[in-house]
């Protein structure tokens, strides 16, 4: 077993370990958004696609890259930009339709503990 | 390793450092959005690092230029488009595509270094067969199998099991040529074997996910997703490079990881759900449900009364909601409730949706704040101090059925709806879910059945509460 294999092997189960560990803290509420960026992050294999140029001379070759190519810059482009999309999407906070202040926060609190108490209720 | 390549190495340990740090981000709605920016660097260096080790090498042909950048090109327009245009509803669809590119570009990096290295005068090295092997297999299986999911996703093809007689036979047989092509190759450098091992494996793909019913789904792109990962790595063994093998690995621990809680989910093995045939109707029984129970129907005035003095709301949100496009009208309906000083949240059972997380992006698209989303053991507590829970195109996560031994939802973990003071089943009939069985729920006296399409019972609800609360 040469040395570089050794190299490989002993990346891949270190990452493997690091990625239960990361994935492992994800929020339920994020597992699409999840999988869509480790979607983004495999198209990481662009890099292997370009590098079939390096030594692509013949027809063969050149499909091989093409195809390659096609697919993996797909996956890279549409992972990310998808993701992004999602997550501008989670808010904390409903978007109010009228401007209001940050120093209204407050009082938004102060009327959630209303409601939650029954305060209000009797509003017509 | 010459100095320069050793240099552009350090980048892709760069790159790998920043897919680690960008999926860290992700473990907060608040940060996520930064971790995904964190991670799309790292990917840039990665391509950037590349185009200048292809120029440093020189080697690349004017024809090899122009190929590649065409191909990227052409992957980009489509990769964006699809990004920018893609409803949420049809997430799982993309998630698919995506899968089935990404393990068929990882599966056609091996079979050209395979190509290459066969028409080289040294012939096939030794150790990178192995992983060859292993790449060309997950990566053509995820291809053609991420493909038919998608297809059932999107309604091209049905999306009930697709059973055959000898369907089993055939993917046993399928899998032994595989496997046996593979064995093959590592002794023997031979063309027409590759070929044979690629098309054996696109085949098993395909008759893989074939058998496999609509609701199985979060299970089978979470398991494709992790196939692909793993292609990614092979593919990063066969050309010696990190970034893959780190990205690869990465996305393999992801992939695994939601597999699990998917099937945990249900309650059902790995191996139960790639068998597939659940829910075709073959095994349903009656579970000596409650014959003579009467289950009480109302109408929106009753079912607004209720949700307007109510203090605690619970929304039960089931695929059957985004079937029925409903999740801007129940957002819709919990602001009025809100507005009101109700207090309103979600209970989001894990499959939900048609994907892990699903049902979290949809209700997101619809504007709720995500701390109103919960997740199941966080809610099923609350259910006993809630005085309506409202569930919508929810059915077997529903059911206390699962609660019992000796039916096919038995041991499932559900949400504990049955607890609150009372129930509103918005439904369009009585019919089953994907379980194929009764649903208790529906008998059980504190429970009011509201039968209507779910997008039209929002309405009507949000404008009886409205009259109500003026």
């Amino acid at each position: 077993m040469s040395t570089a294999l050794l190299t490989d092997l002993t990346i891949f189960i270190l990452a493997l370990l690091v990625g239960i560990e990361v994935i492992g803290k994800v929020p339920a509420t994020l597992h699409t958004p999840l999988m869509s960026a480790t979607n983004a992050i495999h198209g990481i294999v662009l890099v292997g696609a370009l590098l079939i140029g390096v030594t692509a001379h013949t027809v063969v070759g050149y499909i091989l890259a093409f195809v390659a190519a096609v697919f993996a810059s797909a996956n890279v482009v549409g992972g990310y930009v998808v993701t992004g999309r999602m997550l501008k999407m989670f808010r904390r906070k409903a978007p109010e339709p009228q401007p209001e202040l940050e120093s209204l926060n407050g009082h938004k609190g102060l009327k959630g503990l209303a409601g939650k108490i029954g305060i209000g209720r009797e509003q017509p | 390793m010459s100095g320069f390549t050793g240099y552009i190495q350090l980048v892709y340990v760069l790159t790998a450092a920043l897919f680690v740090v960008g999926l860290h981000l992700m473990n907060s709605p608040a940060t996520a959005r930064r971790g995904n920016q964190v991670a799309l660097t790292g990917m840039v260096i990665a391509v950037i690092a590349t185009f200048v080790l292809m120029i440093h090498e020189g080697t690349v042909t004017t024809t090899g230029w122009i190929v590649l950048i065409a191909g990227a090109l052409i992957g980009s327009a489509v990769g964006l488009r699809a990004a920018r245009t893609v409803k949420m509803t049809a997430m799982p669809q993309l998630v698919s595509a995506f899968n089935s590119v990404g393990g068929g570009a990882a599966a056609l990096v091996a079979i050209y270094g395979y190509y290459e290295a066969e028409s080289r005068a040294g012939g096939v090295l030794g150790t990178t067969t192995v992983f060859t092997v292993l790449d060309v297999l997950i990566g053509s299986v995820t291809f053609s199998g991420s493909i038919i999911a998608a297809g059932k996703l999107q309604g091209f093809m049905p999306s009930q099991p697709i059973i055959f007689k000898g369907g089993r036979l055939i993917n046993v047989a399928l899998a032994v040529i595989a496997v046996g092509t593979g064995a093959y190759l590592f002794s023997t450098a031979s063309l027409p074997a590759m070929l044979i091992l690629v098309l054996a494996a696109l085949a098993f793909g395909v008759m893989m996910v074939l058998p496999i019913g609509g609701a199985d789904m979060p299970v089978v792109i979470s398991l494709l997703n992790a196939f692909t990962g793993t292609a990614v790595a092979m593919a990063g063994f066969v050309i010696g490079n990190w970034a893959l093998i780190v990205a690869g690995a990465l996305v393999g621990a992801s992939g695994s990881i939601l597999t699990k809680l998917m099937a945990d989910a249900m309650n059902r093995s790995l191996a139960n759900i790639i068998v597939g045939g659940f829910g075709t109707g073959d095994s349903v029984v009656a579970i000596g449900g409650p014959v003579d129970a009467q289950v009480r129907s109302i109408a929106a005035d009753d079912a607004a009364i209720q949700l307007a003095y109510a203090s605690k709301v619970i929304i039960v949100p089931g695929y059957g909601l985004a079937a029925a496009q409903a999740q801007h009208g129940v957002a819709e309906l919990a602001k009025v409730l809100e507005h009101h000083g109700v207090e309103v949240s979600y209970a989001i059972h894990p499959v939900a949706g048609r994907m892990p997380g699903h049902m979290n992006v949809l209700l997101a698209e619809a504007n709720v704040p995500y701390p109103q989303l919960k997740e199941m053991d966080e809610i099923n507590p609350e259910f006993a101090r809630t005085d309506v829970a409202l569930v919508i195109g929810a059915n077997d996560v529903t059911n206390p059925a699962a609660r019992r031994p000796g039916n096919e939802i038995s041991g499932m973990p559900i949400l504990d709806v049955d607890q609150a003071k009372s129930i509103i089943v918005v439904k369009r009939s009585m019919g089953h879910g994907y379980a194929g069985i009764d649903n208790e729920l529906y008998y059980n006296p504190k429970t009011s059945m509201y039968f209507a399409d779910a997008k039209k019972a929002m309405a009507e609800l949000t404008a009886a509460v409205k009259t109500l609360v003026g």
